[in-house]
């Protein structure tokens, strides 16, 4: 198990190491920025660049980006939207805000959503069940961003029960925050909800018809004591992981949903990086970004090894 | 009679026949009519009843995408100044009062003042703007020492016809075409021109025909009508006046104002909206931020999603079915070098992919190439490893090694063999790679990542994006299109679920 972990991480790393790689020549093939003449920083942007060898061969650009950012933690200057700025410390900044209303939306939105699935599996194919399962479908089908217009619309202009745009600041978690914050969450939790429920739901419903359930109910447990012992269990095995990935995904914020709510966050960032061309904290999301996607799937296949024991990792099919 | 036909024990003997005695059996013909796979497939799905109702949906949205831009008045590329962000407005359904499609826009808290100004707008140019009134508010308030009655009212407004006059210069030329026009179909575009000097210095109110005082509140004569303060100074305007002429005009008002070179005129605009269009504005489900016709623009939009969607799952189906059709019939060292080139390419992130296609071959293959090539680079993966699985799941079959046995080659046993088999499970995930194309496409047009309005004039993601920007004040602007997307999202994934469940039985594990 420790063999596959590490074997698995191993091989994260590479294929991280690769994407970096490929985005990192791409973006350092573009045209670079004109610098104001003027201004204090240019002398010492220009500088770096030269330190960071920006008419050497790619290879070698990008081995001195790596031993930079291994070493000393150095992802570079911006260049354009915080003038001579740090990179990462712009991105640390930034990175509370996402977090926060991510950890805010999935705190309630996973128990509501498995709670919702159990819910519709133990009522098959009754009207709760349709109900649900027809309303998880739709609520899935639709964008994030189309609830995002009809809440700030419905709760923030009309009832008026919201402010428009987040709070500014960084009282993360103070009372006037949270309500600022709320019809971002709401936008979000309702993807969430859905899928939630759909995977539990159908797990639920297979795990249940199982025929260790059946002995389950003839050795004399009662449908309750059935159902919590043994089908949530095993039902889990699937939504464990999937909570996990969830969690690690809160790091990411929502490109759209910063945008339309004025979250300060890393979505936000990583969309004015790119339409003010800021190439190095570019760099830093995209690197930011693929090693989320990547982590989120890692973590999801280890964990399934250790949650459910009959999943051997790494043994041969 | 019941006793015949239930009691077993004592049937006689000559109730017996022999079905044969001195004749050979053969199989018989199949009595019912045979059904084939998409026939039985088919019944499967019309037992589905969201799916049937989605896919009707579906119809409705893809034939509004169709048929709209031909059947609206405008084009994509027909953009108008002043009508912008408004309501909906069709001229024929607005006179018939039911309160639809009126251009309505609701004013709250118009005191008497406002009220006058709306009179003033319906008195000179014969349209009233006020369709109705919603509510009267009496307020008692303390004026100079005294409690007076304050009235308020919250009206809805026609807001094409509120928008009354614009000040517009003309050249000699297009201000006698004008002319020409004028009275040729009877209809007054040029009214008199009102000297800013005489309405006490106001510009910029173009609506303002009558004498105000210094506040800008309309004075009114002994019998509460308006005061005209129209110019007549006719000198220096270059080309004469020599068309309809307003009531109560001797001839003596001036209808232009010289402006080097050019005459600017007072214009009603709803009129000379008809001088430049031909017709009367007429929009459906309004204009936004860009004075276009929603009507046409979003199905002009879905039109493009849908095209680009299909094309974009039919190269990734194409490229997909080869590649994991390769990886899975050859197996082994060939499966895993390939499975790694998928793990590196789906783990770069979709906007990066996006952003760097439109930075690198924007130039070259322009916006929308990029676009696609950015789909294309990552989107083939995912329908790779659905013919992966299918391939490992024919390739060690009887028919297979029968098929090898007798000659065949490896392309023909992937492609003529071991791939039709396959073929059900991939178009069926088609369908529902559409939508997420879709929704994909108009989250990048949405962020201004891919601006497309170049090549497809706009697209659904452009129009929320415009929408957005004044989400408060012409709320349609973005309702419109919201209301389609979903729909359009919703339908399509619950046809595609319909149409999996109903081609691979097997899979379906919700409904047993």
């Amino acid at each position: 198990m420790v063999k596959y972990v590490l074997k698995r991480t191993l091989y994260m790393i590479l294929v991280f190491l690769l994407i970096t790689f490929m985005c990192f020549v791409l973006i350092r093939m573009l045209p670079l920025p004109v610098l104001p003449p003027e201004d204090v920083h240019t002398k010492i942007v220009m500088m770096r660049r030269e330190a960071l060898g920006y008419n050497k061969p790619y290879l070698e650009q990008f081995g001195i980006f790596l031993r930079n950012v291994l070493t000393r933690w150095d992802w570079g200057l911006s260049e354009k939207l915080y003038y001579g700025q740090d990179v990462w410390s712009i991105f640390v900044q930034k990175l509370p805000a996402s977090m926060v209303v991510n950890l805010y939306s999935i705190i309630w939105t996973i128990p509501v959503g498995i709670a919702l699935g159990i819910f519709a599996a133990l009522k098959k194919n009754t009207w709760v069940d349709y109900a649900i399962s027809t309303l998880t479908m739709v609520v899935i089908s639709v964008p994030a961003f189309v609830y995002a217009f009809l809440i700030q619309y419905l709760l923030c202009y009309k009832l008026q029960w919201f402010p428009f745009l987040m709070k500014g600041g960084t009282d993360w978690f103070s009372w006037p925050m949270f309500v600022s914050m709320v019809p971002a969450i709401l936008s979000l939790s309702f993807g969430t909800i859905a899928g939630f429920a759909r995977t539990t739901r159908a797990e639920l419903t297979e795990v249940l018809t199982s025929e260790f359930m059946l002995l389950a109910r003839t050795k004399g447990l009662t449908k309750t004591q059935a159902t919590v012992r043994h089908a949530l269990r095993n039902c889990f095995v699937v939504i464990v992981p999937a909570i996990f990935g969830q969690f690690i995904g809160i790091l990411g914020g929502s490109l759209i949903i910063e945008g339309i709510f004025g979250i300060p966050g890393v979505g936000g960032l990583t969309l004015n990086a790119i339409n003010g061309l800021d190439y190095n904290i570019f760099i830093l999301t995209t690197c930011f970004y693929t090693a989320i996607g990547l982590a989120a799937g890692l973590v999801v296949d280890i964990s399934y090894g250790f949650i459910d024991p009959r999943i051997r990792m790494g043994s041969k099919k | 009679m019941m006793n015949n036909t239930t009691n077993y024990d004592h049937i006689p003997a000559e109730r017996f026949a022999f079905v044969q005695e001195n004749e050979k059996l053969h199989d018989q013909d199949l009595q019912t009519k045979s059904r084939g796979f998409f026939a039985d497939a088919m019944l499967r799905f019309s037992k589905n009843k969201s799916s049937v109702i989605a896919a009707w949906i579906l119809l409705f949205l893809v034939l509004f995408a169709i048929f709209s831009p031909i059947i609206s008045r405008y084009s994509v590329y027909d953009t108008d100044k002043l009508y912008v962000n408004f309501p909906a407005y069709v001229p024929g359904v607005a006179a018939m009062n039911i309160g639809i499609m009126d251009g309505a826009k609701t004013f709250d808290s118009q005191n008497d003042t406002a009220m006058l100004k709306w009179r003033a707008i319906a008195e000179e140019t014969g349209m009233d703007p006020v369709l109705r009134v919603l509510n009267t508010h009496e307020t008692e308030v303390k004026y100079r020492g005294q409690m007076v009655t304050r009235t308020t009212y919250d009206i809805e407004v026609n807001y094409y016809f509120a928008t009354g006059m614009i000040y517009k210069t003309f050249s000699y030329d297009e201000y006698k075409a004008l002319q020409a026009w004028q009275n040729e179909t009877g209809i007054q575009v040029i009214y008199p021109y009102v000297d800013p000097a005489d309405i006490n210095g106001q510009t910029d109110t173009p609506n303002v025909w009558y004498q105000v005082d210094g506040s800008g509140v309309p004075v009114l004569d002994k019998d509460g009508n308006f005061i005209p303060v129209y110019s007549t100074n006719t000198s220096g305007t270059g080309v004469a006046y020599d068309s309809i002429r307003i009531d109560g005009d001797d001839g003596s008002y001036a209808y232009a104002s010289a402006k080097a070179g050019a005459v600017q005129c007072r214009v009603l605009y709803y009129n000379y909206y008809q001088y430049v269009n031909g017709h009367e504005p007429s929009y459906i489900l309004g204009t936004n931020l860009m004075g276009l016709d929603l009507f046409c623009a979003i199905g002009a939009g879905a039109r493009f999603s849908l095209i680009f969607a299909i094309l974009v799952s039919v190269i990734n189906l194409t490229i997909g079915a080869v590649y994991g059709a390769i990886q899975g019939y050859y197996g082994g060292a060939v499966d895993m070098i390939l499975d790694r080139i998928c793990d590196v390419l789906s783990g770069v992130p979709f906007v990066v992919v996006t952003t760097l296609f439109q930075l690198h071959l924007a130039a070259k293959v322009g916006a929308l190439g990029a676009f696609l090539f950015a789909f294309v680079l990552t989107g083939w993966i995912s329908m790779a490893a659905l013919t992966r699985k299918q391939f490992y799941r024919f390739k060690g079959q009887e028919f297979v090694m029968a098929a090898r046995t007798l000659g065949a080659s490896d392309w023909r046993l992937m492609f003529k063999h071991i791939f039709p088999n396959a073929i059900g499970t991939i178009i069926t995930s088609c369908a529902l790679v559409i939508p997420s194309t879709i929704s994909t496409e108009t989250q990048m047009t949405y962020l201004g990542i891919v601006n497309l309005r170049a090549f497809a004039g706009t697209t659904i993601g452009t129009l929320l994006s415009d929408g957005r920007a004044a989400a408060t004040s012409a709320p349609h602007a973005i309702l419109w299109p919201s209301i389609f997307l979903g729909l359009l999202m919703i339908s399509f994934n619950l046809f595609g679920n319909g149409l999996r469940d109903a081609f691979n039985p097997t899979t379906r594990g919700v409904d047993d």
